[in-house]
Order: C-alpha cells, then sequence, then structure tokens
C-alpha cells in the first residue's frame, strides 16, 4: 500500500502544516511545581519510600525476567509489538476514523477532545446527562493525566476510584507515584490507618494483613458497583479493524465498572488504537509479562459498543490529543507515543528506584515519564519549568531500552530532548564553564597552573573529599550530583616528581622482562 | 464555521505526519503461530499454569462432568448456584441444590445472592492459564453472571484448548463481549504482595472434560 509523504491532498486539508500545540500550560497533571533535582532531593531523604522501592522494584524485576525469559520467540514478539505500533503512528489518520466508524456501528458514540480540558468538559457533560451525581472511575492513566477527578468535583460529580491503589491514593488526598502500582509508596501500616479513617463504617479492629485490608476495600466498593449508574474507563486497546475496545486488570473492579452500569465512558489517548483485532496477540503477551511479570493478568475485558441484554446500553468513547499529535510531529519523540503503560522501565531504572514516582511531577515517571512528559506538555512553558529538567533525570544507563517490549530507545530520546532543550534555552552557566574550560585547556602552561589552584580545592572540600553544592556558576553542575575535590597533586606533577619517575622506571623494567605477552602471533 | 474538535484532531494528525518523517513499516511476524500440541502435553501445561494462579483443577471424561460439578459445589456448601440459559442441563443433575437460571432482567445485587455460578468457555490457552469466556454465547451468559457471585465453577473442553495466545485468539469472535480470565481475582497492591480475590470471585474451580 503506498502511502502518501507529503501533506495530505483531501478536503480536510487546510494550507501548510502547522507543528500541533502541546497539551495546555497550566492544566492537568503533566508538570509539577518544582525541578526534578529539588524535588529528588527531599525525596531522597525518606528512607521508607528507598526501602518499600527498593523492594517493589527488585522483586518485580525478578518476576520480569522469569516471565519474558520463559518464551523462546520473546524478542520477535518485542520486534513485532515496535513494529506495529511505528506502522499504527504511520496510519493513525485512517485507523482513527476506521475505529470511530465500527464505535458507531456497533452503537456507540465517539467524541473528540482537542485537549484534557475539553475531554473533562465532554465526561462531566455526559455524566450530567444521566442525572446522576456520581461516577465509579477504572484505574487509568488519561483520566490522571487530564485531572478528570478534580474537574468532576469542581461540577459536583463525585468519582470513586475502585483500583484498590488508587482507592489508597485517593483516600489519602496523595498522588499516585508509579503508573502500574501507584500506592507502592505506602506501606501496610499507613494503608490500615488510611482506611480506618476515610472508609465508613470499617472494622476498628481491622488489622495490617494484605488480604484483610483488599477484604475492606472489597466491602466498601461492593455496594456502589451494585448501585452506580456511571462508569469512566481508560483503554489499553482499541481496534480499528472492529471498534473493539479492551481493558486489562487483576482485580476485577475494571470488569464490575464495565459491565455493571447504564452508562459507560472511556476516554482513550488516541496513540492506544491498534490496527487489527489478531495484533492482540502480540500485546496480550507483551504486556502483562513486562509489567506485573505474570504470563497473564487475572482478567482482561472485550467490548465492542453496545451488546443488548449484557452490559452498559450507552457507551461513549472520548478520543483524546493533549499533546499526542505534537509528539507525533517531533520525527525522535514520536517514538514516545508507542508507549504501552506496562512501567517495566520503572521497574529497572536506578534513578527512579532511589526517588519514587513523586519527583517527576507528572502522572507518567520514571524513564517513559522523562520523556513522554515533555513530549506532551513542553518544557518551555515558563522560564523555569519543570518539564525541563526531566530530560537530565536519568543515568543513562540503558537498562529501560532493555526493558521496554516495544522497544522505545529511551535513552537516545532522553538525549534529544537535553539537545532540544538546550538549544532553546540558548546560553546556561554550564556551557559557559564548559567553554572557559576548552579555553584553558588548549594552553600547557595555563592547564598546568589551573591544576594546581585546584589542589587547594580539596581544603575546601573536607574530610568527606566531596563538594555537594559548588558556588554559582557551578551550581547548576552540583545541584543534582556531588563533585569529588581534586587530587593532592595533578598526573602531571605527579609524573614529574621522584616518585613518578621511580614508578615509570620500574614499570619500563617489568615490560622488558615480559616482551610482548600480550601481543598476537605473528607481530 | 469554525472547525470540530473531531476535524481538528484529524488535521493535527495529519499535519505531525506530514511534518516528520516516518518511513514504511514492514511489520515482522517470526514469533511463534500456529502451534499444537498433544492433548496430554496440551493438559498438563493448562493444569500447570492454572494452578499456579491458584485455580483449582478437577479432570475427568464427559460423563463424569456432572458428578465433579455437584462434588466442587458441595465442598464449598453451595446451595443456590447460577447458570446462563443455554447451559446443558445434565451438568447439573447431580447437584441437590436450587439452581437459578440467568436473565438480563435480573439485576446485579440478586447475583450477589448466588453462592456461585456454573458456566461453560469459549477458548482456553495453555500456555498463560486463560480461560477466555464469550459473553455471546449461550452457554456462558452475560458478563455479570461470572463477575458477581464469589465462586466460579468453569468447564473447558480440551479440544478448546490452544498451545498458545496468538493460536486462542484466532479463535475468538472479536465483537463478542470477551472476557479473559486467569485464576481467581487477585491483587498486588499492598507491599506487591499478592491477594486472591478483590472484586472478582475469590474462588475459580476449572472442570476440564478430556473427551469433549
Amino acid at each position: 500500500m503506498s502511502r502518501p509523504t507529503g501533506p495530505p491532498t483531501n478536503g480536510t486539508f487546510l494550507g501548510m502544516p502547522a507543528v500541533p500545540p502541546r497539551s495546555p500550560y497550566g492544566t492537568g497533571h503533566l508538570r509539577g511545581t518544582r525541578k526534578f533535582p529539588e524535588a529528588a532531593r527531599d525525596e531522597l531523604g525518606n528512607e521508607q519510600l528507598r526501602r518499600n522501592l527498593g523492594r517493589a522494584t527488585r522483586t518485580i524485576r525478578g518476576k520480569r525476567l522469569d516471565a519474558t525469559g520463559e518464551l523462546p520467540d520473546w524478542e520477535r514478539l518485542r520486534d513485532a509489538g515496535a513494529a506495529i505500533k511505528s506502522d499504527t503512528m504511520n496510519r493513525l489518520p485512517e485507523l482513527l476514523e476506521q475505529l470511530e466508524r465500527k464505535v458507531t456501528e456497533h452503537g456507540g458514540t465517539v467524541h473528540w477532545a482537542r485537549d484534557g480540558v475539553e475531554a473533562n468538559e465532554i465526561v462531566a457533560r455526559l455524566v450530567k446527562d444521566t442525572g446522576s451525581d456520581e461516577v465509579l472511575k477504572v484505574k487509568s492513566m488519561a483520566t490522571q493525566e487530564i485531572g478528570l477527578n478534580e474537574h468532576l468535583e469542581s461540577e459536583g460529580i463525585t468519582a470513586y476510584e475502585t483500583d484498590l491503589a488508587e482507592l489508597i491514593v485517593q483516600l489519602a488526598g496523595d498522588q499516585p507515584s508509579h503508573i502500574l502500582v501507584p500506592a507502592i509508596h505506602r506501606n501496610r501500616d499507613e494503608i490500615r490507618e488510611i482506611f480506618l479513617r476515610e472508609i465508613p463504617g470499617v472494622d476498628p479492629g481491622l488489622d495490617t494483613v494484605p488480604a484483610h485490608l483488599a477484604a475492606a476495600a472489597r466491602a466498601y466498593l461492593r455496594e456502589k458497583f451494585m448501585t452506580a449508574r456511571v462508569a469512566v474507563s481508560g483503554a489499553n486497546f482499541g481496534i480499528a479493524e472492529t471498534g473493539t475496545l479492551s481493558v486489562v486488570e487483576s482485580e476485577g473492579n475494571g470488569r464490575m465498572c464495565l459491565t455493571l452500569p447504564e452508562t459507560l465512558i472511556t476516554v482513550m489517548g488516541i496513540e492506544k488504537v491498534l490496527p487489527r483485532f489478531a495484533d492482540l496477540e502480540v500485546f496480550l503477551q507483551l504486556l502483562p509479562r513486562s509489567s506485573t511479570g505474570e504470563r497473564m493478568n487475572p482478567y482482561t475485558s472485550m467490548w465492542t459498543g453496545v451488546t443488548p441484554g449484557d452490559g452498559p446500553q450507552d457507551f461513549h468513547l472520548v478520543l483524546l490529543d493533549n499533546g499526542r499529535t505534537a509528539a507525533l510531529a517531533d520525527r525522535v519523540g514520536r517514538e514516545a507515543l508507542n508507549c504501552i503503560r506496562c512501567s517495566a522501565c520503572l521497574n529497572v531504572c536506578p534513578v527512579y528506584e532511589r526517588t519514587g514516582g513523586h519527583a517527576y511531577g507528572s502522572v507518567y515517571p520514571g524513564p517513559i515519564g522523562a520523556v513522554l512528559t515533555p513530549q506532551l506538555a513542553g518544557m518551555h512553558g515558563t522560564d523555569h519549568d519543570p518539564n525541563s529538567s526531566l530530560p537530565y533525570a536519568s543515568s543513562l544507563c540503558g537498562a529501560c531500552f532493555d526493558a521496554c517490549p516495544v522497544k522505545i530507545d529511551i535513552p537516545s530520546l532522553l538525549v534529544e530532548l537535553r539537545h532540544q532543550h538546550t538549544e532553546e534555552s540558548g546560553t546556561t552557566a554550564e556551557a559557559l564553564a564548559m567553554k572557559a574550560a576548552a579555553a584553558v585547556m588548549k594552553r600547557p602552561k595555563l592547564f598546568t597552573a589551573a591544576q594546581r589552584t585546584a589542589g587547594l580545592g580539596r581544603v575546601l572540600a573536607g574530610r568527606s573529599g566531596t563538594f555537594s553544592r559548588l558556588p554559582a556558576p557551578f551550581s547548576g553542575w552540583s545541584d543534582s550530583r556531588d563533585t569529588p575535590a581534586p587530587p593532592a597533586q595533578s598526573f602531571r606533577s605527579w609524573l614529574a616528581s621522584a616518585e613518578g619517575a621511580a614508578t615509570m622506571r620500574a614499570a619500563a623494567a617489568e615490560g622488558a622482562r615480559h616482551p610482548d605477552d600480550d601481543a598476537p602471533e605473528g607481530s | 464555521m469554525t472547525a470540530t474538535a473531531r476535524e481538528t484532531v484529524l488535521r493535527r494528525v495529519r499535519d505531525a505526519l506530514a511534518l516528520s518523517d516516518h518511513p514504511e513499516v514492514e511489520v515482522p511476524r517470526a514469533y511463534r503461530t500456529g502451534r499444537s500440541l498433544p492433548d496430554e502435553e496440551r493438559l498438563a501445561l493448562f493444569t500447570d499454569r492454572l494452578v499456579d494462579y491458584r485455580a483449582r483443577v478437577h479432570t475427568g471424561p464427559s460423563d463424569r462432568t456432572a458428578a465433579l460439578i455437584a462434588e466442587v459445589l458441595q465442598e464449598h456448601g453451595a446451595q443456590r448456584v447460577g447458570v446462563p440459559t443455554g447451559l446443558d442441563p445434565a451438568w447439573l443433575t447431580a447437584f441437590d441444590g436450587e439452581v437459578l437460571t440467568d436473565s438480563p432482567d435480573i439485576p446485579a445485587p440478586a447475583l450477589d445472592a448466588l453462592d456461585g455460578v456454573v458456566t461453560s468457555s469459549a477458548v482456553s490457552c495453555a500456555e498463560t492459564g486463560t480461560i477466555f469466556l464469550d459473553g455471546g454465547a449461550a452457554d456462558q451468559g452475560r458478563r455479570a453472571l461470572t463477575l458477581v457471585p464469589d465462586l466460579h465453577v468453569c468447564v473447558v473442553d480440551l479440544s478448546s484448548v490452544e498451545a498458545g495466545v496468538p493460536e486462542a485468539v484466532a479463535r475468538l469472535r472479536p465483537t463478542r463481549p470477551l472476557t479473559l480470565i486467569s485464576g481467581p481475582s487477585a491483587t498486588s497492591d499492598i507491599e506487591l504482595e499478592r491477594v486472591e480475590g478483590v472484586h472478582g470471585p475469590r474462588t475459580l474451580e476449572v472442570v476440564i472434560r478430556t473427551d469433549a
């Protein structure tokens, strides 16, 4: 099939292509209030967070390796998954129109939302049309991203999260800290206290056994499931070929919300579409094994429009842009849209493991969040946009790339975003410092003199031997790094000393005793 | 006239693609498909996976189906069980409790009063221990029926068990309401400790018919 590479020539094309807008500044949850290094410094001081996260990520890493190692064709599945996603992005206009057509044919209604504000308005209006003032929620990153619960509240509608972890986060008035297990920063004692405080009528003798805590949540939500008239979900996949939507979960809260109410409203990012139903054969293998390290998640629901006599008889699909087309327009950054939200990259990331999710300020934390968030929301809302620090929240070790089931090259995307940020932000203190260093290094005498002076730094560094804070203009560097004190002596001065000369002579003699030991044959 | 959100989003998608290179992609499908395994191996693999998910498995030829179902229900002390409209009535002949045939008019809270539910299944996947329920089939019923009661006794014909996910997905009817079940309801949200049973059935009993 041939595809136009230039501007399309059909009736909807109105002039030269324009760069699509990012998610509007100041809306939703794609931006924190503080830059990453600053927020991370506080989180690093939270010992319990580090203990919880360390244990959780270690466990899940092990499980994931077992589950993926079990499949001899794991790498081929990754190749297929990556290619299907790239192909999907290439054909997004036709696939979205096909999805819309199929959902409509099966009795659903499709809505389009340019951004989160518009999506929130659509959902609030649909809920009001039902006459209900409460909705049940299935855990959904898209609705977290747009701040749907807060908007509904401002419209007098109460949203109840039904996923256990989301419920814990909601009851605690907290923010999620992980894509898959949002309450991983809480331990069982805290969860017990939250339940005792927030769940009406909970047994005051509730202990901290996870099974008992889960049972308390079951009892609390049971009545809601039986009586609720409206539910809101996200979608893991939307199949263009058939109009089928799918939600992948474990607890059954998803099944409850997707089948018991009269009205179901699904908010789906436009990148979640898949071309064919058969493509699920790839993603139903990649997603559970990557995310929870299970062969399959306990429950997956699939539905197409409405089915008479079974499930909601009123179904609405809200297709959300909110910066996704801006990411799509970026040749490099668009790869981040392939993400299937499995969270494998979080669990292998040495930076995430220590800082946790809150430091990223976005509902998408960790390595993928560090590329997806700036792609969706931009990095230059203000002079000191916290999102501009996200591409630097990485050691570029590459573990995230290895773990990604659809082979998103996160390290390269981070480097590209750093480049874009540097290009746009002009001269920085760091750039000036590098320029000064280059000038000094070009002149040997000056360099030797600078090294001698640097030796003085040891006195200032004190007994720890490191600087945790350097004075301006070097503070930009030291904000996120400890700087070792310079050595007592530079290499050049050591080599010129009696000790250096003696060491070099000894090394030369050693080499003479074993001539060409390491040299290849015949050289 | 101002553009609708639909027109705007679709225009943005087209503009985005026009602004960035996007070389055509060939999807490599070299992963395993079209597998088949002998009955005994499929049964052994499927059973192993189900047990790993803390489901309980009962295996026997089809003339034992009614007896196995009755044993399982009795073991759980089930008095009232629900069945979908099209379930083979012969399957419950050995059960001496009350059998309620489902209908779309029965509200969900009434299902909550059932001790359990017995259904058939459409397709299964041995490698992952997954059972696929087809909500459009009369012997599996609407989705609420297998969700609200706390005990689900699910009958699986060995001939409907496929080796892997691609083989199983190929046998589905896409536009039917489908539910994939791998063990009972579970959560790992509290300190990553797996707990069976949150909102879905806390007990899954699987009866595998070896000659069907």
